[in-house]
């Protein structure tokens, strides 16, 4: 095991290049850049065997992608924000194709204006089309959930492509050490690739022309089916892979001193590391406070949260992304899930760090403290879905 | 006319008789598109791996579980077909077996709504196979302009005649610097399998766009089809031509139409489609113009 | 290929479009005293409905289950062996 400092972006690099990819392709955008520039380097200095395709547009980059990985091989892309948006189409496209594709979502706001600037809603915005969505908390994970995606998304109990989202310029361009695995480790966690057919074999196969309606419902259904199957093989995984390299995430979510919390906070994303500082210094402070992390949004870890949630008096949800004209969304799948509870805690949703605002230790230590004071007294929370607005 | 003939015979008996499009499929009855699709299909044979992008080619191949087309092909988004069959033909030596990557795109798909997926394969120089099956109107979506729609024809969204001039597609090839650039006919199945099979020995990026009259969208009767795509090159209206590293040679018969006065009456090739029934005198002269400059660019690059 | 999972793959199948055959108003018929056997009709057919068969009387086959009527092969045919009748 190799110690090396990384940013986020050439964390999503090495997890590449430990991961025999055979063909890499995308489009530049900030804040992914460094994660094209540092693969086209190790791909012209020999350091990857794999092709590097340069093409014209982000929609031609999950394209290409599609059209390699059709024949049966391991390929890997990256983006942002309008990137991501440009290639929405494509998205759908290849879920209901069921070929296993990973990429990595560099989080950034969507303009007008132009702002480059940390958000989930370009993540978030693609929630529904079936691709499975990992959030990463440091640059650690950055590397080792990439590695798990490879192998999660090529299960065929799963067949699905997958995403890993890690925050712009927060994580992607910050710096923190890490722990490369060693190559032949890897190699023997990640299986020969699989897939459910290939356009490039013997078999004269059509993909995707008209179906009969009946039958396009039922392959709708077989990709909630798999997504549902994800739940188990992303646990499977991350167990397999913590007994390779000492590290676990704890599969879907991850709960930070949960098991005797009165109250939780939830978060997806870098700062769930700031949440935990924040639950460190109350719990001394004397609040019985936990920290949900949100590890896989889609499948969306319903029971593993309803679990946690037993018995919590209160549930403070942070997004940092939003649904105009409604919730978080976070907030909004947590509300859902709560129907399955008896006797629901209180749920309330914060909006904050929208557009690359900062959200320090201070920001959440007041929301927190605000809220649990709020439930301690009324029993009830006044706003249960409010923006932390700047200023 | 008995000498071209014999030439023809000998080589028609060449050609496959397998059956790459299969019967009871569901195009329109005269559809060129299925036309070409067979001589693909007698081209190249079963290594193709063909990419089509919504087209009246997607429609074509009927319903599942079944398809009409006896060969790999990959159904894609409309503006994606040049980036797929990219991907494709940037991994195929990593697969087993032959992959010969084909796309099979409309002028809707390739002009238009796919023209920036054209242009970065092409720059890319990717090792594949492009077909523009060219009818000159979204037809699939029910007879709308597209940007190769000739001037004056009418469709749906141009219902008093197209006013803008078609967009010359395959000179907009040439100046990518690709190995090969060529045009076709279905009137003329023998000239494009040659270039076909002549695309497949050439490695790098191959543009072949091929003239699809369509008897729903351009008005005359299914029976006529192969008569006007005749027509369009008998007239001058559609030049047939290739060019190896950008060096363009008018093949046959299109060579002999280079002498205007060796050209049909351009009053044949329109009459016979009721598209261009609203045609004025002046628009016939601007169509007639519009050829006249045609040739005029292409002979610069002879 | 994966038997666990519905997918949107086909395969080659004959009359996907069901019997196309019934679309016909006019039906080609061949006048084999007149046939030169040049196969223009085989060529030129966009239903792969037609087959010629070499050293046999009735050259040209038509598969009238799928044939749509479009007459192509009665234009193209040189001799007007190929006539189209209403049906």
């Amino acid at each position: 095991m190799v110690v090396k400092v990384l940013t986020g972006n050439y964390a999503v690099a090495e997890a590449v290049r430990l991961s025999n990819v055979d063909l890499i392709t995308a489009y530049p955008i900030t804040p992914q850049t460094t994660i094209v520039e540092r693969l086209s380097e190790y791909v012209d200095l020999g350091v990857i065997k794999s092709r590097f395709i340069r093409v014209e547009s982000e929609f031609s980059a999950l394209a290409v992608a599609y059209g390699a990985a059709l024949c049966n091989a391991r390929v890997f892309t990256a983006t942002s924000s309008h990137g991501l948006l440009y290639m929405h189409e494509m998205l759908w496209w290849v879920a209901g194709s069921r070929i296993p594709i990973v990429m990595a979502v560099v989080t950034r706001s969507i303009g007008p204006p132009w702002n480059i600037w940390d958000e989930h809603s370009d993540f978030m915005d693609h929630r529904d089309c079936g691709w499975l969505m990992a959030f990463a908390e440091d640059n650690q994970e950055v590397l080792d959930t990439t590695i798990q995606l490879f192998r999660i998304t090529e299960d065929e109990r799963v067949y699905l492509p997958g995403m890993l989202g890690l925050d712009g310029f927060l994580l992607s361009h910050t710096s923190e050490p890490v722990d490369v695995p060693e190559e032949h480790i890897v190699k023997s966690f990640l299986k020969p690739r699989s897939q459910p057919y290939s356009m490039c074999g013997v078999e004269l196969l059509t993909l995707g022309n008209l179906p009969k309606a009946e039958d396009h419902m039922m392959m709708k259904y077989d990709i909630q089916v798999s997504m549902e199957n994800a739940k188990k093989v992303i646990k499977e995984v991350d167990l397999e892979y913590s007994k390779l390299t000492g590290r676990g995430y704890g599969g879907l979510i991850e709960c930070y001193r949960c098991s005797d919390s009165k109250y939780l906070v939830v978060g997806m994303g870098g700062w769930v590391g700031t949440m935990k500082d924040v639950c460190d210094d109350l719990r001394d402070l004397g609040y019985k406070v936990g920290v949900l992390k949100v590890r896989f949004f889609r499948p969306f870890p319903e029971e593993d949260i309803i679990e946690v949630l037993r018995g919590v008096k209160g549930v403070l949800v942070f997004d940092r992304s939003v649904s105009y004209g409604s919730l978080g969304h976070i907030h909004t799948e947590i509300l859902a899930r709560s129907y399955r509870l008896g006797s629901r805690p209180v749920i309330k949703g914060i909006i904050a760090g929208l557009a690359g605002v900062d959200v320090g230790v201070r920001e959440f230590m007041n929301s927190i403290v605000g809220f649990v004071n709020e439930v301690e007294e009324r029993g009830y929370v006044g706003n249960y879905s409010e923006w932390l607005l700047p200023g | 006319m008995v000498v071209t003939w014999v030439r023809l015979l000998l080589r028609i008996q060449d050609l496959p008789k397998d059956k790459y499009v299969l019967p009871g499929h569901t195009a329109c009855p005269g559809c060129p598109e299925a036309l070409g699709l067979r001589y693909l299909g007698m081209a190249l044979g079963k290594d193709i791996v063909l990419v089509v992008p919504a087209s009246c080619s997607s429609i074509l191949q009927g319903t599942m579980p079944g398809s009409s087309l006896a060969m790999r092909v990959v159904n894609v988004p409309f503006a994606s077909a040049a980036a797929v069959a990219s991907g494709i033909a940037n991994i195929k030596d990593l697969v087993g077996g032959n992959v010969v990557p084909v796309v099979w795109a409309g002028d809707g798909a390739t002009a238009d709504i796919g023209f920036a997926g054209l242009s970065g394969s092409a720059e890319r120089n990717d090792d594949l196979i492009y077909v523009c099956v060219d009818n000159e109107a979204y037809m699939n979506t029910g007879i709308q302009r597209s940007s190769l729609t000739p001037y004056g024809a009418w469709t749906t969204t141009t219902i008093k005649g197209k006013s803008e001039d078609k967009k010359e597609l395959p000179l907009i090839m040439l100046l990518h610097k690709i190995p090969y650039v060529a045009t076709a006919s279905i009137a003329f199945p023998i000239d494009f399998i040659s270039k076909l099979r002549k695309a497949l020995n050439i490695r790098g990026f191959k543009y072949i766009h091929l003239h699809a009259p369509c008897p729903t969208g351009w008005r005359f009767d299914p029976s006529k089809t192969v008569e006007v795509a005749r027509l369009a090159v008998e007239v001058g209206a559609w030049i047939l031509f290739e060019a190896e590293r950008g060096k363009v040679r008018l093949t046959p018969p299109s060579n002999t139409y280079l002498d205007k006065s060796r050209r049909k009456p351009l009053k044949e090739y329109l009459s016979i489609q009721g598209r261009f029934r609203s045609l004025r005198d002046e628009d016939v002269k601007m169509f007639e113009k519009i050829i006249d400059s045609a040739w005029e660019l292409i002979t610069k690059f002879t | 290929m994966s038997k666990t999972h519905i997918l949107p793959i086909s395969r080659p199948s004959i009359g996907v479009g069901g019997k196309t055959g019934y679309w016909r108003v006019k039906k080609p018929e061949v006048n084999h005293s007149k046939c030169i056997r040049c196969s223009m009709c085989w060529l030129y057919c966009p239903d792969s409905v037609i087959d010629v068969i070499e050293g046999s009387d009735k050259y040209v086959v038509i598969n009238y289950n799928y044939c749509k009527g479009c007459g192509i092969c009665s234009e193209v045919c040189p001799t007007k062996a190929i006539v189209m009748v209403d049906e």
